[in-house]
């Protein structure tokens, strides 16, 4: 079994169909939505996990694309300015996903994109601004 | 007989390069397997730490004069207003000073770090002419290199403890303690705890005005005692205070600093700030100060103040101890709540490691105070008196 997360970008177009439905039924995944942004006429974004084993998920993805819809690993839409990070914590107090966090031996901060949501409140929360999340842009 | 040390006998091991210098942090085993005693006549110094957002922060500067001169009155450095409200070319730039120009936030100590980072700065300044100078404006780049002075003077730093936020209201709270989100979803503290410099001299016994320290990257010095020092408070039976306590004002070169331990930060929807890095040596004079500074997190209490009231009087919530919130959840009332620091504990030991290699090479050497800190000071609310 294997766990993903992507974020998903629909067309106008596309955003009547039963995409989810098809997912679970066609292709045995299971779907967790953990955000979305969907604006009727216009584009949506969603965040996704998929649980599955990796064949059934590489069908998933495809049968998407197919659909029109863009799919980006959730992994790379984020980005934390390590190298410029100074470790203050300040950003763990509000990711309640726990995607970020300090390990309490070294007081480094510890990314986890696997754990994050996407909700995008590190944004404002990381006093040096060094966080990035490509989530809202363009909507 | 104790052991008993004079600063003289500390500096003559120090030159020979043969001084036993620890941090606030490996003092803590030593003691517990050792003993007071022993540790006491080990030890020289024990360094400590902090890298804490500090609000109470800016630079004297002094840009040289221009041909013709000019009485400098309303100053700007990359659009941040800085005080020219004293001699002709010197001015004061706080942290906290946000830019003019509308756009993404930056104030003060983002020129501070730019400068200390070798950038180019505009300096703009307009002033009335007068018969010794006739110039009303001048306008073009600078950097530390091209001024005279640049003295960092921060008129509060290095707080000896400071009291734990939450909030109790439904909306989040952006505040200088950070983002405080709703219906105590989340506890900030700020502190080095066990490593923080006053909280390991609890008394004031050996830093005072004129301590030699570790400011920004720099050697440093305790210029005063900080505004809002409040020395009688509440404290521990090992003398430690209870939440905030004594502060600092710290002085040094700025133009010798170093950017990794002078940073400027941006509190959304509060302001700019600047984390400043300060670390200080405490020179063991007598068993007193392994027992001051071997302290531990766990026997550093502060109060956990709701931020949701708006009052100077905030209710305490509870008290909680530093092992407990650096554990990265508390228990208040039977629920947890996630906690969160917002003093690099990572930055601390670094610079506490710093500045002890500093002193085992013979380059840093310790001086008594000059003056001790107030040891019975309170603080005032604001008071407004009658007219006339």
């Amino acid at each position: 079994m294997k766990k993903v997360r992507y974020i998903l970008e629909f067309p106008p177009e596309t955003s009547g169909k039963p995409l989810t439905y098809h997912l679970v039924k066609d292709y045995d995944l299971k779907v967790n939505i953990l955000r979305g942004v969907i604006t009727a006429g216009k584009e949506g974004k969603l965040l996704i996990e998929l649980e599955a084993d990796e064949e059934n998920i590489d069908r998933g993805i495809r049968f998407l694309e197919e659909q029109g819809v863009t799919l980006k690993p959730l992994s790379q839409q984020i980005s934390v300015d390590e190298d410029r990070c100074v470790h203050c914590g300040a950003c763990t107090a509000v990711c309640f996903s726990g995607a970020l966090s300090l390990d309490r031996s070294q007081w480094k901060l510890v990314f986890d994109p696997e754990k994050c949501v996407a909700c995008e409140l590190c944004v404002g929360a990381c006093p040096l601004q060094l966080i990035n999340v490509a989530f809202n842009s363009g909507i | 007989m104790g052991v008993k040390k004079t600063y003289e006998e500390i500096n003559e091991r120090i030159k020979k390069g043969e001084a036993v210098v620890v941090t606030a942090e490996e003092i803590i085993p030593m003691v517990e397997e050792q003993g007071v005693k022993e540790v006491a006549r080990k030890v020289d110094v024990v360094t400590t730490g902090t890298f804490g957002p500090m609000c109470s922060s800016g630079a004297f500067f002094n840009f040289g004069h221009s041909d013709p001169p000019i009485k400098m009155a309303k100053i700007w450095l990359n659009d941040v207003p800085a005080y020219g409200g004293i001699a002709a070319v010197d001015a004061y730039l706080g942290a906290t000073e946000l830019s003019e120009r509308n756009g993404e936030p930056y104030g003060g100590a983002h020129v501070i770090e730019d400068l200390v980072r070798g950038k180019k700065v505009h300096l703009k300044a307009y002033g009335k002419r007068t018969d010794c100078y006739p110039n009303k404006e001048v306008e073009g780049y600078i950097d530390l290199e091209s001024i005279n002075e640049a003295i960092l003077f921060n008129p509060r730093n290095a707080y000896q403890n400071y009291a734990a936020a939450t909030n109790s209201t439904d909306r989040t709270l952006y505040t200088y303690m950070g983002v405080l989100l709703p219906k105590f979803g989340n506890v900030t503290y700020s502190t080095s705890g066990q490593l923080s410099p006053l909280l390991n001299d609890p008394e004031y016994r050996t830093i005072g005005v004129g301590t030699p320290i570790f400011f920004g990257g720099a050697r440093g010095y305790v210029a005063w005692y900080g505004t809002q020092h409040k020395s009688r408070v509440e404290r521990n039976e090992l003398g430690v205070p209870v939440g905030a306590a004594g502060t600092l004002s710290l002085i040094g070169n700025l133009k010798e600093m170093d950017p990794e331990y002078l940073r400027a930060a941006v509190f959304h929807r509060y302001g700019v700030s600047l984390f400043v890095g300060v670390g200080i040596p405490i020179p063991i004079l007598d068993e007193e100060m392994v027992r001051f500074t071997s302290v531990r997190d766990r026997d550093i209490y502060t109060v956990l103040l709701d931020y949701g009231v708006p009052s100077r009087n905030r209710p305490v919530i509870a008290k909680v101890n530093y092992e407990e919130l650096k554990s990265g959840e508390i228990r208040v009332n039977g629920r947890r709540i996630p906690t969160a620091p917002l003093s690099s504990m990572y930055k601390a030991r670094e610079i506490a490691q710093k500045l002890k290699e500093w002193i085992q090479r013979g380059e840093f050497l310790l001086t008594p105070p000059v003056e001790p800190l107030p040891k019975d000071k309170t603080v005032n609310p604001l008071t407004f008196r009658e007219e006339g």
